[in-house]
């Protein structure tokens, strides 16, 4: 059984450009002890998405218009604003790109993680050092002693993430949402925050949700996959079937576009025309078909719901690439 | 390094090239600190190549494109460009060699003035260097825009009204405006959507071979390097560490670090998924080093050798072209 279902989300934002329907129908879920990756270009829903299953949108001006978010046989969205942060940040946590946004600057790393102690745990004194000690420790946190006084501006990127991921897990989460956790950092430190994430995860059996753009991350992070585009879910499936046999044209085209290995510029990159579309007035029928390479009449007209083309996988297009198609 | 290359294909040459930026030493101490952004760096920069800088935050890389475009003083070295020493110019040749060297910026939002329309945005270094007539100007614009593929009745829009990848165009239809020989390029798809990145690639590459340029492609995307480019430098602290051949690098790569960037940059393959733990540390601060090789910290191979001295950049030689260095003492055992 799924940890968390999402069931045909909507979340909008009342803007002065009109109403955006940022998440748009979205339904996904997450299963237990597995790392579900959202990819999908900026703007197209994956932090409105995240921020909605924690309740976090803010309104105004958002809204979350409809869907149904279960958790532990619960529907989060029908639950008292108030019951909230006793999921929050104890049953499921989230860490964003820019750890700036729940660190405060004016706190130590002792305090930050002292204050969680004693309001979670009623620990303090030497029970609450000793517990701080062992989740930056955890975190791979090099002589916790000396971090524990310092400030958030004198740590660097990756130190800053590990904190965040230590703050984090302290409750032990059955859920981590991580959004971008690793855009803002150098490609060696990103590997070693994602190389930590994998570790503790399998360490504790807790589930990740992955948030990125980066169709590299996915691949040497997650378990499962949800490509969206343009506020939609496209295409859901495991890692290897998705990269072995993309089914949304989408995500064919945008795996075929990256540069790979051996492929030098005597070969121009096949490549998707056009851009992404307003989420304002969004075009009609498939939100993809202005760019699709295999659009036809029907595309324009009808919206493709996801359907589930073979056990594990979904895609939603009238035309979805078959196993046949190379 | 030697110089491998007939005097006629070098475009631009830099000997001992540094750039030191002073700075504040440590939070409450009034002491003097110097940055050294770019370390002694020397390199050459042929016609019609692509020559790649790679490295992360902190290594210079972009110091050094702002150096060789002249937007900055270097503190120190040679800089040499269609055989003219630039480090020795007086304001209106410096002016006249802005024509030949221009820059694409990686962030296409602020790069464009947004109380300009796209035609006088394109229009404007034809304007400064008084370039042909003001109706011979505004059809170069169209024709530019063209090129990029963006249709002439966008001329009197606004910066606001486009995308990424269009504003990025722009940017591209403004340097091109002056016929340049040398662009610059500063992580010019890092701010792009996935799915537009390809398309500016592909631009770039076109407009390269149609108008012989040569193009300093600044990077720390491995992948779009390899696509993209003739040679490759990797930089670390303000130092190049590697540099060589596409083939060089990529496929023998002989300096740690270089190794450690290809094993850090994700592949969108899970089957090629490795568990192989990722080198540890931080990148340290430039304006404090460590000692001899800056790479030892971090250095699975580090040796205690490797703490002496900085070790110089030479010949990996073996089955490499000649033009492949690397500066690590153990690059034959590596
Ligand atoms: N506070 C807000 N006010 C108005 N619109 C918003 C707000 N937050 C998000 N949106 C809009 O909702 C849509 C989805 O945004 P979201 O942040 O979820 O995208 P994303 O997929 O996370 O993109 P990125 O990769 O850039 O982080 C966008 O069109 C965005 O402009
Ligand atoms: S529904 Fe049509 S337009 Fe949309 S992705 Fe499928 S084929 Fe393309
Ligand atoms: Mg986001």
């Amino acid at each position: 059984m799924p940890l968390l279902e999402v069931h045909d989300l909507r979340t909008v934002f009342h803007t002065e450009a009109g109403t955006v329907r940022a998440v748009d129908g979205v339904s996904f879920s997450v299963e237990p002890g597995r790392i579900l990756g959202i990819v999908g270009e900026s703007g197209c829903g994956k932090s409105v998405s995240a921020l909605s299953v924690m309740r976090l949108v803010p309104d105004p001006p958002g809204r979350i218009a409809g869907g149904r978010i279960i958790w532990k046989d619960r529907d989060l969205l029908q639950l008292p604003p108030r019951q909230m942060p006793s999921i929050r940040g104890r049953e499921i946590s989230m860490i964003f790109q820019d750890p700036m946004t729940s660190l405060n600057p004016v706190f130590t790393v002792w305090r930050h993680l002292r204050e969680v102690l004693w309001k979670r745990f009623g620990l303090k004194g030497e029970a609450a050092r000793k517990r701080a000690f062992q989740a930056l420790g955890e975190v791979g946190i090099p002589d916790p002693e000396s971090r524990l006084a310092a400030y958030p501006h004198e740590l660097s990127g990756g130190m800053k993430q590990r904190i965040m991921i230590a703050l984090a897990l302290l409750c032990e989460p059955d859920l981590l949402i991580a959004d971008e956790p690793t855009t803002a950092l150098d490609v060696t430190i990103q590997k070693q925050i994602l190389f930590l994430m994998r570790e503790l995860q399998k360490r504790t059996g807790m589930a990740i949700v992955l948030i990125t753009h980066n169709l590299g991350v996915v691949a040497e992070t997650c378990d499962d996959v949800v490509v969206m585009y343009a506020g939609k879910v496209a295409e859901e499936a495991t890692v290897h079937s998705l990269f072995r046999r993309p089914t949304h044209p989408y995500t064919k085209g945008l795996l075929e576009s990256l540069p790979h290995k051996g492929l030098t510029r005597e070969k121009p990159l096949p490549m998707i025309e056009g851009t992404v579309p307003s989420l304002v007035d969004p075009p009609t029928g498939c939100r993809f078909a202005p760019r699709c390479f295999r659009a036809e009449e029907r595309c324009t007209r009808e919206e493709p719901e996801l359907l589930t083309k073979t056990v594990g996988r979904k895609a939603a297009c009238h035309f979805p690439l078959g196993e046949d198609e190379p | 390094m030697s110089t491998s290359a007939p005097a006629s294909d070098l475009l631009l040459e830099s000997r001992d090239l540094t750039k030191h930026y002073p700075v504040r030493g440590g939070f409450f101490s009034r002491q003097a600190a110097v940055v050294r952004a770019v370390d002694g760096l020397s390199f050459e920069v042929r016609r019609g190549e692509t020559i790649a800088l790679v490295g992360e935050s902190g290594c210079g890389k972009s110091t050094l494109g702002r150096v060789l475009v002249r937007l900055e003083d270097p503190t120190s070295g040679l800089l040499r460009f269609g055989g003219v020493n630039t480090t020795a110019l007086s304001r209106r040749e410096i002016f006249a060699l802005r024509r030949k060297i221009q820059m694409i910026f990686q962030d296409p939002y602020s790069s464009l003035n947004p109380r300009m329309t796209i035609g006088e945005i394109v229009r404007e270094p034809l304007e400064i260097h008084r370039m042909g007539r003001r109706s011979e100007q505004e059809q170069r614009v169209e024709g530019l825009l063209a090129e990029v593929g963006l249709s002439g009745e966008m001329m009197s829009r606004y910066p606001h009204e486009f995308s990424g990848g269009q504003r990025q165009r722009i940017g591209i239809a403004r340097a091109l405006a002056l016929d340049p020989e040398l662009i610059v390029a500063d992580e010019p798809l890092s701010a792009l959507d996935v799915s537009v990145q390809a398309q500016v690639i592909n631009l770039l590459v076109r407009l390269q071979r149609e108008h012989n340029l040569t193009y300093v492609l600044i990077s720390h995307d491995l992948m779009v390097v390899e696509y993209l480019s003739d040679r490759v430098a990797i930089m670390y602290l303000g130092k190049i560490v590697e540099t060589g051949t596409r083939e060089d690098v990529f496929e023998r790569t002989a300096h740690p670090y270089t190794r450690a960037l290809i094993a850090s940059s994700p592949v969108p393959d899970p089957a090629q998924r490795g568990e192989a733990r990722p080198i540890e540390g931080e990148i340290p601060s430039p304006i404090n080093p460590p000692a001899g090789c800056a790479f030892h910290p971090r250095c699975p191979f580090a040796i205690d050798e490797c703490r002496m001295a900085v070790p110089p950049l030479e010949p990996v030689g073996k089955k490499s072209s000649p033009e492949h260095f690397a500066a690590c003492i153990r690059k034959h055992e590596i």
